[in-house]
């Protein structure tokens, strides 16, 4: 088949099971929108290895599908550009895509929006994938609005759940800040390059590289710092870096199967696709690089610290995305783009894995997600015990699982990065991997270890479940294949993937030209000095620190939760400050509601009773109104009717017109 | 046989149809006054046909010209034709003019008549206002589109209809008269003509080309409605009914938009640059002001009424950058809006006629009980928000893009309409569908039937249509804007 063909069909199939299954849906039955669906994911899956394969024989394509508006010289088009990256980034989207597809059939059995959720997850792998195929900067900001727009009608999937429409809301306001930095970073582009297609961008860019524009009174800055920073706002929003992150904690208030795949493994990661699919543009400025360097290392650590003190499994879990976003953020600003992408992949799959088991696991409890009314589930459930194991052991980055080689290399480029702001990043990732494994295995130990703490647990639901009511005491029991089949699926990833794709991946030449590192920052080369294959550095890892950080925050977290719950408890009596602040989550939703929801309010309605009603209706408008009458009253007054009223007006008016004429002659 | 006089038929059989409606007499002969009204639009939006297929895309001249003799005394003519820039809005009010007569047909009971003909005869009027090439006859279609309007409002409109309606009548006559001053002017210095092409090449002094900016932006600034004077667009849509809401805001408000591109920004091209800076303003004021005001509305239709003048502001934003970028952005934000506008007031109206409320607190929960309607409002709703694969996006990005070329900041400001526009829009739908239904009322609504299906479902496809594919568009406007453009390059001081 012809290759474009191929490409067509990717993202078209699951379009086409999202329009079936959303405007077809009472016609073909539950049924038959989950059929469609996953027979349109299946197709993309298999055009996505086809094509994969294709690339991987040196096939790359840059072409247009269609025109969208031609302005003169101007040409805006709709098109792909498929190589390496864009290969990789379909094959992930579409297998976790496909393996939530299957999953939701358990997760979502009982709703009564069925169809509305398979239609808008496939709407989202059509999205997505429009996303990271795109060969411009106008479909990219298309696809990045459309998966902005399905994860905000996700998180709102529950729309009479008071909590979730507000989560939706807050999203989507706080991905259009990242936004609003993204279209002006557009908009520069197209500006000085002239263009918005990435290859002629990027083509033009060394020629600019030293170009300054002046923004703010004299001081000239570079325009590519200026672009780079703009466009890193995007993703400081998508990808919720901080301080944008805030809303996908609460994003978690959507239904479990699109946490995993939308605010887990594929969107969120957006914003690190775009900065490394932007590496020729990020490389010409280190101003913008330090910066996207500092933002991930804080993201990194201090978001991961709030996973310690969460009890909603979804939460731990949302928080622990946040920080190893952070890890992503901080490779692409090591220019170790490539690393970036390889941990993007690897979390995928555990994070994707850790959702779906969690899931798994709320699903069993009917909708309980406090791990604190949780513990001793592994034996009532052993897939899921065994599955979550790989991807929690994954996840801290335990040797030869694949967290392990992409967050192990994270750590080594920032040490060796050359920016000013390395130190402190390397620092902030290193000390996350303790954090990391403390609150990973703190959730563990609490779900599946322990005493079975289920039955004394309230209906603390999160999710509808008012036919689930009286369900307590009973013994949970491992849930259907259709929801383990798919934790099985990504298990093996979550396990293998790393140690079988280090090398091609970060040191071969798989990515080519997809990724472009400037001489200046050989962070690559000299990581490539130190790395003798992945056996040899899985066996090295025993020797290094961030081994016994991770081993040292496992063991705490068996000590304190497993033997000593009291410890904890002590401690966060007597941290009293520093517990509510991670509680709090450092305020800043408070301080955000107050300063934007509340602040926007008051001077909407400020300007609205003081502008509006006050000075331009009540002075101007109903003034002159109210002027118009009092003149007319005055005039009023002349008109009396009275013949000799008027004779009288006459004779003066006469008389002062004849003076006049007399003294101008 | 008609072939010579396409515009007048685009003009006079709406007209015509309305005077037919009218003969219909009184309400006893509703039925049959609904079905000439709908046959005139269907047939006023059919001879509008010929201006798409027979368009030359590659010529700035005026198209399907006539000229005849009108007012001998005066040297004014009966001259019409059109270009890039106002055939587009002529097809969009004649399609606007069909969907007004199917909104009102169950809704209107009371005097169906003359409702149905004040829409027609309007629509007539306004097609006139695009197609003028004729100074005076322009002013008459200017100022007798006014009348219908005045009395859609007054006489079908709400509990303070009265207000609204002389507000809205004084505001925009005052405007007008300013207009009709510097048109005289204008007509003894192009030595005696009302040509307004003659216009376009008459050369002025810096002082009358100020003064006249100054009316000209009076004239169409009211109706455009630029802040400071939008105050009577809410009040005139909050007491107007849907079908007069739809009018207003997808086509009289794209008149005064309409005269920047063929009286101020042609003929006083040396004022309009000096004075870009002042228009900008405005026009930021109204993205940013207009917006957090939208914010705190509680009414639905003065929300949207509010977002309508932030939408404009765009358009204004986007003629004063004297870009190709930023012309046709502001034309297909014209066009778009009047998409998006009409199909926010429908749906409003959709929810009016259940339940006689257009407050936002008495609403929510409404996915529950209209789950079609939900969705096509969440479809308008994220065109209002421009959200991309709308029609709502594609003017807001091309201004915000052509700002960036001008001025960043002129961008950074105009852009965060991303974050307002999207703030007050989903806010509402938020507070309006989603969440428990707990008012009881809520609990007896049904949901949209078939006119209503067809009603949102058309206008939905043009706001995807042209979110999808806006090259039709922009192809028909581009040669028009260029030329326009470069005239517009070159002073004009004597």
């Amino acid at each position: 088949m012809d290759m474009q063909m191929l490409y067509l069909i990717v993202p078209l199939a699951p379009l086409a099971g999202a329009i079936i299954a959303g405007l077809f849906g009472k016609w073909v039955g539950r049924t038959g929108a989950h059929l469609a669906t996953i027979a349109g994911v299946t197709v993309s899956l298999i055009a996505s290895v086809l094509v994969f394969q294709d690339v991987l024989a040196g096939h790359t394509f840059n072409g247009t599908v269609y025109t969208w508006m031609v302005l003169g010289d101007l040409r805006l088009e709709v098109g792909f550009l498929i190589d390496a990256l864009t290969a990789m980034m379909m094959l992930v989207v579409t297998f976790v895509s496909l393996m939530v597809h299957i999953y939701t059939i358990g997760y979502m059995h009982d709703d009564p929006g069925y169809q509305r959720f398979f239609s808008y997850i496939s709407l989202f792998t059509f999205s997505m994938l429009m996303l990271v195929m795109s060969n411009n900067f106008l479909q990219l900001f298309f696809g990045w609005e459309a998966v902005g727009l399905v994860s905000y009608l996700l998180i709102g999937f529950w729309y009479t759940k008071e909590t979730a429409i507000y989560a939706n809301l807050k999203a989507f306001l706080v991905n259009r800040v990242g936004d609003f930095g993204f279209i002006l970073g557009i908009g520069l582009v197209l500006a000085h390059f002239g263009s918005l297609d990435y290859a002629t961008v990027f083509a033009r860019a060394p020629s600019l590289a030293n170009e300054t524009i002046t923004i703010w009174f004299d001081t000239p800055w570079m325009l590519m710092t200026v672009i780079g920073i703009l466009l890193f706002i995007g993703a400081m929003g998508k990808s919720a870096q901080f301080p944008l992150h805030v809303w996908l904690p609460d994003s978690m208030e959507g239904p479990t199967p699109i946490s995993a795949l939308i605010h887990a493994a594929t969107m969120v990661t957006a914003g690190i696709f775009m900065v490394a699919r932007m590496s020729p543009l990020y490389e010409l400025s280190d101003v913008a690089l330090s910066f996207i360097m500092v933002i991930g290392a804080i993201t990194a650590l201090f978001m991961g610290l709030l996973g310690i003190v969460q009890n909603d499994i979804k939460r731990v879990i949302a928080y622990s995305t946040l920080s190893q976003l952070g890890y992503m953020t901080v490779a692409l600003g090591a220019s170790a783009y490539s690393v970036a992408v390889f941990h993007l992949m690897t979390h995928a799959f555990f994070k994707a894995l850790l959702f779906l088991a969690a899931g798994s696991v709320i699903i069993a409890l009917h909708h309980n997600q406090d791990i604190r009314y949780m513990g001793g589930l592994k034996k009532y459930m052993p897939i899921t015990w065994i599955t979550s194991l790989i991807g929690s052991l994954a996840l801290i980055g335990t040797p030869f699982l694949s967290g392990f080689y992409s967050k192990e290399t994270i750590i080594e480029a920032a040490k060796l990065s050359h920016l000013p702001v390395a130190d402190f990043a390397y620092w902030a990732v290193l000390i996350g991997v303790f954090v990391t494994a403390f609150y990973s295995f703190r959730m563990y130990f609490l779900v599946f270890h322990g005493k079975e703490r289920f039955r004394q647990g309230h209906a603390h639901g999160n999710e509808p479940d008012a036919h689930h009511a009286g369900h307590h005491g009973e013994t949970p029991h491992e849930t259907p294949w259709v929801i383990t089949g798919p934790l099985l699926a990504l298990a093996l990833p979550s396990l293998a993937i790393g140690y079988m794709t280090i090398e091609p991946m970060l040191y071969g030449d798989f990515f080519g030209n997809a990724v472009y590192v400037a001489d200046r920052h050989p962070v690559m080369n000299e990581l490539n000095q130190h790395f003798h294959g992945a056996l040899a550095m899985g066996l090295h890892a025993v020797t290094t620190l961030p081994f016994w950080l991770a081993v040292t925050g496992v063991g705490l977290s068996a000590f304190f939760y497993l033997k000593r719950p009291d410890i904890p408890a002590a401690m966060a009596q007597r941290f009293k400050f520093l517990y509510r602040m991670l509680l709090n989550k450092y305020w800043f939703d408070e301080l955000y509601s107050w300063l934007f929801a509340k602040g926007a309010r008051a001077l909407g309605g400020g300007l609205w009773r003081r502008g509006d009603q006050n000075v331009i209706d009540g002075f101007f408008v109903n003034g002159s109104a109210y002027l118009v009458e009092r003149f007319s009253r005055l005039a009023k007054a002349f008109q009396s009717g009275y013949i000799y009223h008027y004779a009288f007006a006459m004779l003066i008016g006469v008389f002062a017109l004849v003076t006049w004429f007399a003294r101008l002659n | 046989m008609f072939g010579q006089s396409i515009l007048s038929l685009v003009i006079w059989v709406p007209i015509l149809a309305g005077v037919v409606v009218l003969a219909t007499g009184s309400d006893r002969n509703a039925p049959l006054a609904r079905w000439i009204a709908l046959a005139g639009a269907l047939l006023g939006l059919i001879v509008a046909f010929p201006l798409v297929s027979g368009f030359d895309t590659g010529t700035s001249a005026m198209q399907f010209v006539e000229k005849r003799e009108w007012i001998p005394v005066i040297n004014a003519f009966y001259h019409l034709g059109v270009d890039g820039i106002s055939m587009p809005l002529i097809l969009l009010n004649s399609f606007i003019t069909v969907l007004v007569v199917i909104a009102g047909w169950q809704v209107i009971q009371d005097k169906v008549a003359q409702y149905m003909a004040a829409f027609l005869i309007m629509s007539g009027l306004i097609n006139g206002v695009f197609a003028a090439l004729d100074g005076i006859l322009f002013y008459v279609f200017f100022e007798g589109m006014l009348i219908p309007l005045y009395l859609i409002i007054g006489v079908w409109g709400g509990p303070n209809r009265v207000y609204a309606a002389i507000k809205f009548f004084l505001y925009t006559l005052l405007g007008s008269l300013l207009m009709l001053v510097s048109m005289i002017y204008l007509y003894f210095q192009s030595g005696g003509s009302f040509d307004i092409q003659t216009w376009h090449a008459t050369t002025l002094g810096m002082t009358a080309q100020t003064l006249m900016f100054f009316a000209f932006l009076l004239a169409f600034g009211v109706k455009v409605p630029m802040w400071p004077v939008h105050t009577w667009l809410p009040d005139a849509h909050v007491e107007a009914p849907t079908g007069g809401s739809v009018v207003l805001a997808a086509i009289t408000l794209k008149v005064g938009a309409y005269g920047f591109l063929r009286f101020i920004l042609p003929i006083l091209p040396d004022a309009s640059h000096e004075l870009a800076w002042f228009v900008i303003m405005l026009s930021l004021i109204a993205v940013v002001y207009i917006g957090l005001v939208a914010l705190v509305q509680a009414d639905m239709k003065k929300l949207i009424a509010y977002s309508s003048i932030a939408h404009m502001g765009f358009v204004t934003l986007g003629f004063f950058l004297f870009n190709p970028l930023g012309w046709e952005g502001g034309l297909v934000q014209m066009i778009s809006h009047g998409f998006v506008s009409a199909a926010l007031f429908l749906c409003i109206g959709v929810m009016y006629d259940r339940l006689h409320s257009r407050q936002i607190k008495d609403y929510g929960g409404l996915a529950s009980k209209m789950p079609v309607f939900a969705a096509f409002f969440m479809l308008f709703a994220m065109a209002n928000a421009g959200l991309p694969a709308t029609s709502g996006f594609v003017g807001e990005f091309m201004v915000i893009m052509a700002a960036t070329q001008v001025n960043f900041w002129y961008a950074l400001i105009a852009a965060t309409t991303l974050i307002t526009g999207a703030a007050y829009t989903l806010w509402m739908y938020k507070r309006v569908v989603f969440g428990s239904v707990t008012n009881p009322k809520v609990e007896a609504m049904r949901d949209i039937g078939a006119r209503e299906i067809l009603l949102l479902g058309v206008l939905a496809v043009c706001v995807l249509g042209m979110g999808l594919y806006p090259k039709p568009f922009t192809d028909v406007m581009h040669v028009s804007v260029i030329d326009l453009l470069a005239h517009v390059a070159q002073s004009k001081l004597p």
